[in-house]
């Protein structure tokens, strides 16, 4: 699947539609998100954006009033009719708002994804603890105290050991759900520098709540509204100049 | 109540201070134009000692932009508009300093009779003053297409211009002792076509704030 300027979609959404119950959650919602690129969502908290992000890993299979209509391609076959969901979640790895480390060490957090798919060798596992945490600019914090608890580590570290959490089972697109929103801004700049990086190698999606960081970070933002992607574009052109006045009111803080 | 109301009001602040330099500066150069038809000192004067108010405002105006940049982190129009102030303030302040210089030139004729009536220079300066209170106009109002028709009018400017520099240059040919005051009308055309100029740099940036477009309206 390739556009025209050769860049290749990773995600695509054709008039996806999902409900809960009654509840029409998001609305005929049609993007293309393109590969080793950072792409941004925002919009009013209750919009839709998490929703989304949900739907493209089939986190919303777990809620039982979940429903979906239109499709979801993901390197160009529909996830929800070609793929095994554990493989997919290994493909499309998610990290969310707070951290969330496991009650155990700091390698075993990490060694966890890998163990679960196979991999029992102590000598393949040191080297993928290791390869994730220096990914996830983490390495240099915790290399001495990586059978220590995961919970000892400060908001910023855990968030990152969430990161190589995801970076350990080789995905291929990492979802991130307002990643810095608990975070002090130190933290904070240490994982917008690790989003940068890793999107050499990832295709990153990113819900934020934080304009500038969206600003700052992503290539392409979308601004979803009441359940509606209203405008998507690259984002210098989003922030300097945007089409739709819907955004330009949200951008500027002048809405409601 | 709308959201970020202080921030709006801050903005609005902003627009109100470019407006009040645009007047002020616009008044100026009317003032210099009419001290030079009736050879008027004090009214120079005048002029040259204001000129520090109109340099206040422009400091004024960048610590407004620099605040809101910091404090505000705007974007957008609002982005738009706050960089076009710091090049219109800019703009306008180059402006007064051409009031300065016409003011400066009237008291150095002002004991001589001057070699010709004023005709072709207060035209000039009517059209160029027109320009630069009609762009100010489309500004507050974010009129592009205004602010295009406006621009046009610069090349009737820069005619009129061409044809003093012609007949002073005649002039300066025939009597060598008309050089000197020659010279000094020709530097005056030469401040009211900048007048022109600057504020087809005005219209331009109309057509930034209002479309986020940028465009060469005098290429």
């Amino acid at each position: 699947m390739e556009q025209k300027t050769g860049e290749k979609i990773k995600l695509q959404t054709k008039n996806m539609n999902l409900y809960y119950g009654n509840f029409h959650a998001l609305k005929d919602v049609s993007i293309d998100i393109v590969q080793n690129k950072v792409t941004a969502f925002i919009g009013p908290s209750g919009c839709g954006k998490s929703s989304f992000l949900k739907s493209i890993n089939r986190m919303n299979d777990l809620v039982d009033i979940a429903r979906i209509e239109g499709t979801i391609f993901y390197d160009g076959i529909d996830v929800y009719k070609a793929y095994d969901v554990t493989e997919l979640r290994k493909r499309i790895g998610m990290v969310f708002q707070k951290p969330n480390p496991f009650q155990m060490s700091v390698y075993d957090n990490i060694a966890y994804g890998p163990r679960v798919h196979g991999i029992k060798r102590k000598n393949a596992l040191n080297e993928i603890v290791e390869k994730s945490l220096k990914a996830a600019a983490l390495w240099e914090e915790v290399n001495d105290r990586l059978h220590e608890s995961a919970l000892g580590l400060s908001g910023g570290q855990q968030q990152r050991l969430c990161i190589a959490r995801v970076l350990a089972v080789e995905p291929d697109v990492i979802l991130m759900d307002e990643p810095t929103s608990a975070l002090d801004p130190i933290s904070t700049a240490k994982i917008e520098d690790l989003i940068y990086e890793l999107k050499l190698e990832y295709t990153i999606v990113i819900v934020t709540h934080n304009m500038q960081q969206a600003g700052r970070i992503s290539d392409t933002t979308a601004f979803f509204l009441l359940g509606e992607i209203i405008e998507v574009d690259a984002t210098d052109k989003l922030f300097l100049n945007p089409k739709d006045k819907r955004t330009e009111d949200y951008i500027t803080g002048r809405f409601g | 109540m709308a959201a970020r109301q202080h921030y709006g009001e801050k903005m609005n602040y902003l627009e109100r201070t470019l407006m009040k330099m645009g007047t002020l500066v616009v008044q100026e150069l009317e003032k210099s134009i009419e001290a030079l038809k009736n050879q008027d000192v004090d009214l120079s004067q005048k002029i040259i000692d204001s000129d520090i108010n109109v340099n206040e405002i422009e400091t004024d105006i960048n610590e407004q932009c620099l605040t809101l940049i910091a404090e505000e982190q705007p974007v957008a129009r609002d982005l738009r508009v706050i960089l076009n102030a710091l090049k219109v303030s800019h703009g306008l302040e180059r402006i007064g300093d051409n009031a300065v210089h016409i003011a400066k030139s009237t008291i150095k004729l002002s004991q001589e009779k001057y070699i010709k009536p004023l005709i072709d220079i207060p035209r000039m300066a009517e059209i160029a003053i027109g320009m630069l209170n009609d762009s100010l106009d489309a500004l507050v109002n974010l009129d592009a297409e205004k602010a295009v028709e406006i621009s046009k009018r610069d090349q009737l400017v820069d005619e009129i211009y061409s044809q003093v520099f012609r007949e002073l240059i005649t002039y300066m040919h025939e009597d060598p002792s008309k050089i000197s005051q020659s010279m000094t009308f020709l530097f005056i055309c030469r401040r009211l076509e900048r007048v022109a100029d600057q504020s087809t740099h005005i219209c331009e940036g109309v057509v930034f704030v209002a479309k986020g477009e940028s465009s060469e309206l005098n290429p």
